[in-house]
């Protein structure tokens, strides 16, 4: 074929250096990293000169300590991250939580740290097989085991009534969600009915289902939200006069609010100076009381408190408006800066990105397609046959897709934190903060695991063949039709979201 | 009954820290029975008698306006927040007792609180820091208040008790723990009850009696005693 010929004719780097006396190993399944890990080991393994023993012994002690030492380093990163970024309002009072997300988040990057080493074959093949195997049953333990029952058990510490026995009812909930999520995989074609109940396949293809529908609901959405928050195209004008005719308002209203207490207020305390108590009817011959003699002022005070009610509600609804205006006004002042100007570019260009993808995504769903190849082996076959560039297509597709790959990665894992923080600030109070936390480690873990599923479809074929070999026999194409649809459900529902927001709010605006 | 004077005082504080429940506790003696989250700004109104027992006794309105929001929010939330700052005569800090974070907290509350109010004068101050120098001649009366105090188990107690008179005493204000779920608290003739009620007491003092006992006339004539008397009315 053509790429073979392409080989013979520029020599391949890694030939005819310092292997040229060695035999050729047989031809393995991957050729490129192979070659490379075999070369480093030879070099690493020179002080063990005693055969091949001790030798992959001791690289693979060495391979291990440096797999260690990263997830110390994730586990550290993941460890500030809590403290400096999620928790900065909070105290941390049970430390377990701290511990549980960032040796969630330090598990979930060594898988990504395993695809980029795999990619450029460091560390001994075999030693990597190993860290894969080892890794991915360390966190499905944690995430089907560990998470989950601690989510129950602070959810249950929550709740005063049972407080007594949390640690029954914890498992009790730990039960309840075990048999939700078997239940999950019946629905879904994601199985061959030879493996067994308790294998790694059968716990990964459910943590995939549910980490890819997320996945796909954040990226649906952030294509969609990306564009229509970087171009000021869709920025409403907002001026000065605006934002002080509304505080007006919200302040005219508040005052109307003020002025309405007062009466309430005084006339209380007239009728506590008089004697007469309005306390609520107590009792059976309370109520009947009631009935028969109405103190006077009451209704008149029951009518002003229903509009101080509607005033208050008013007030508020004023004042998330004055929000916006300011929030509005803020951006449109840093849309004429450079940056703003640079993110208004950018945003054209991914509004263009978005709808490719929508499109692609329904090509998908219609033509029932799965692509076979990679982007990069596709880019450089094109490259190659049409453009007729000639290049070192292993050594380029290698560093191509370690570029390509990492990006991915670490773009995801970037936007995947900032969303999780904003969403965290949102909704978290001091109450519930533990758990919130708890559920965002959750999200991240599947989140991360349905990436590596996701992030076979970008390699070359070669690399490609260690998940498949790890994660055993899942039906890949069924979780990358799964992402089409929901992507494109996603990215649907937010134009419609997004469109009806933008038109109700100049309508509001104009009411004044 | 004829229109009382008011004075404003503003309740500040991290979210979640019980502001709501005290504000109702303070204004109609009744533990609010469903908190929850204070979107904008809430007002309530408690009737006060300055000078309780004494001769010149009167009776004023207080409005307390609780802040929701967070200190750390983004700047535009700040600016819609700002709007509420105007002429305030008061400010009472609420803090958990249970959350360092919200006690630290307060003073960059304070900060966000006065530098709007210094606008007036046309000096902003724009350093973050906390500097106990820059606010010694703040005028505005300033109460610390630390809430769930029932959370806090009885070992603890003193060690928390120490480190917000610590607090207190940095913004140089009266300080008062207590539980929002418990009347009790700030029953008639507790140590607590005498605090809030001198607390009260100085902001009204601060905003309608000059330093030698005479009152300033009820309305807005300030501007005229602006230039030639004391400097505790520039603020207005």
């Amino acid at each position: 074929m053509r790429r073979r010929h392409v080989l013979r004719h520029s020599p391949h780097p890694y030939q005819g250096r310092g292997a040229a006396s060695r035999p050729r190993p047989a031809p393995s399944p991957l050729p490129g990293p192979a070659r490379c890990s075999q070369r480093r080991e030879d070099g690493a393994g020179s002080g063990a000169a005693a055969g091949g023993g001790a030798g992959s012994a001791m690289s693979f002690l060495i391979d291990s300590a440096i797999m260690v030492t990263s997830q110390v380093l994730f586990f550290g990163f993941g460890w500030l991250f809590f403290m400096r970024k999620l928790f900065k309002d909070y105290e941390v009072r049970q430390y377990v939580v701290q511990v549980i997300f960032s040796v969630t988040f330090a598990f979930s990057c060594t898988m990504f740290e395993l695809i980029i080493f795999e990619i450029l074959g460091v560390l001994n093949s075999s030693s990597r097989y190993f860290h894969w195997k080892l890794n991915l049953c360390v966190i499905l333990l944690i995430l089907v085991f560990m998470v989950p029952f601690y989510i129950g058990y602070f959810v249950v510490s929550n709740i005063r009534l049972l407080h007594r026995q949390k640690l029954l009812f914890a498992c009790v909930l730990w039960l309840t969600f075990m048999y939700f999520f078997w239940k999950l995989g019946d629905p879904f074609p994601i199985l061959s009915p030879k493996h067994g109940i308790l294998s790694i396949e059968q716990l990964i293809s459910r943590v995939g289902v549910i980490g890819v529908t997320l996945m796909a609901l954040l990226s649906g959405f952030g294509a969609v939200n990306c564009p229509y928050t970087y171009m000021s195209y869709f920025l409403r004008n907002v001026t000065d006069a605006d934002i002080l005719a509304l505080e007006r308002r919200l302040l005219q209203t508040m005052d109307m609010i003020v002025s309405k207490k007062k009466r309430i207020a005084v006339a209380h305390r007239t009728m506590f100076q008089r004697g007469e108590v309005h306390n609520k009817p107590t009792g059976f011959w309370g109520m009947i009381k009631s009935v028969t003699t109405s103190v006077a002022g009451s209704e008149n005070l029951s009518l002003i408190q229903q509009e101080v009610d509607a005033l208050e509600e008013l007030s508020q609804q004023l004042f998330l408006e004055t929000a916006d205006l300011h929030a509005t006004k803020e951006r449109i002042e840093y849309s004429k800066t450079f940056q703003g100007k640079y993110f208004n570019f950018l945003g054209y260009f991914f509004s263009i990105y978005c709808v490719w993808k929508i499109f692609m995504a329904t090509i998908n769903i219609v033509f029932d397609r799965v692509g076979k190849t990679d982007p990069v082996t596709r880019g450089i076959e094109i490259t190659v046959n049409y453009l007729g560039i000639q290049f070192d297509v292993k050594f380029w597709s290698q560093h191509i897709s370690f570029i390509l790959v990492g990006i991915i990665i670490v773009t995801s894992i970037r936007g995947l934190l900032i969303t999780l923080t904003k969403f965290f600030y949102a909704i978290s109070s001091s109450k519930s903060s533990n758990v919130i936390v708890l559920l965002l480690a959750q999200i991240m873990g599947m989140y991360f695991v349905s990436s590596v599923l996701l992030i076979r479809m970008s390699m070359p074929l070669e690399y490609r063949t260690i998940i498949t070999e790890v994660l055993g026999e899942l039906q890949f194409n069924f979780y990358h039709r799964w992402f089409d649809v929901i992507f494109l459900v996603s990215a649907l529902s937010s134009i419609l979201f997004l469109y009806l927001a933008h038109k109700q709010a100049p309508e509001k605006h104009m009411a004044l | 009954m004829a229109a009382l004077d008011r004075v404003k005082v503003l309740v500040l504080g991290d979210s979640g820290v019980g502001k709501s429940s005290l504000v109702h506790l303070l204004c109609h003696n009744q533990v609010l029975g469903n908190p929850s989250w204070t979107v904008g700004c809430s007002v309530d109104v408690r009737i006060h008698d300055y000078k309780e027992g004494t001769p010149e006794e009167k009776t004023y309105y207080i409005e307390l306006w609780d802040v929701g929001g967070s200190v750390g929010s983004a700047t535009s939330v700040k600016s819609t927040r700002a709007v509420f700052y105007n002429s305030l005569n008061g400010i009472i800090l609420v803090h958990d007792l249970t959350n360092k974070k919200s006690s630290q907290n307060l003073y960059r509350w304070t900060l966000e609180a006065l530098n709007r109010d210094v606008a007036p004068t046309g000096v902003l101050v724009t350093n973050g820091d906390y500097d106990r120098e820059q606010f010694a001649d703040n005028q505005i009366p300033l109460l610390v208040i630390g809430t769930k105090l029932d959370q806090i188990p009885e070992t603890k107690r003193n060690e928390v008790l120490t480190r917000t008179a610590f607090l207190a005493e940095d913004f140089n204000a009266e300080e008062i723990n207590l539980d929002c779920t418990n009347p009790r608290y700030l029953a008639a003739g507790s140590s607590n009850a005498v605090k809030l009620s001198r607390f009260f007491d100085k902001v009204i003092e601060k905003r309608y009696f000059l330093r030698d006992g005479s009152q300033i006339p009820g309305f807005s004539e300030r501007k005229r005693f602006g230039g030639g008397t004391l400097k505790s009315l520039h603020y207005d």
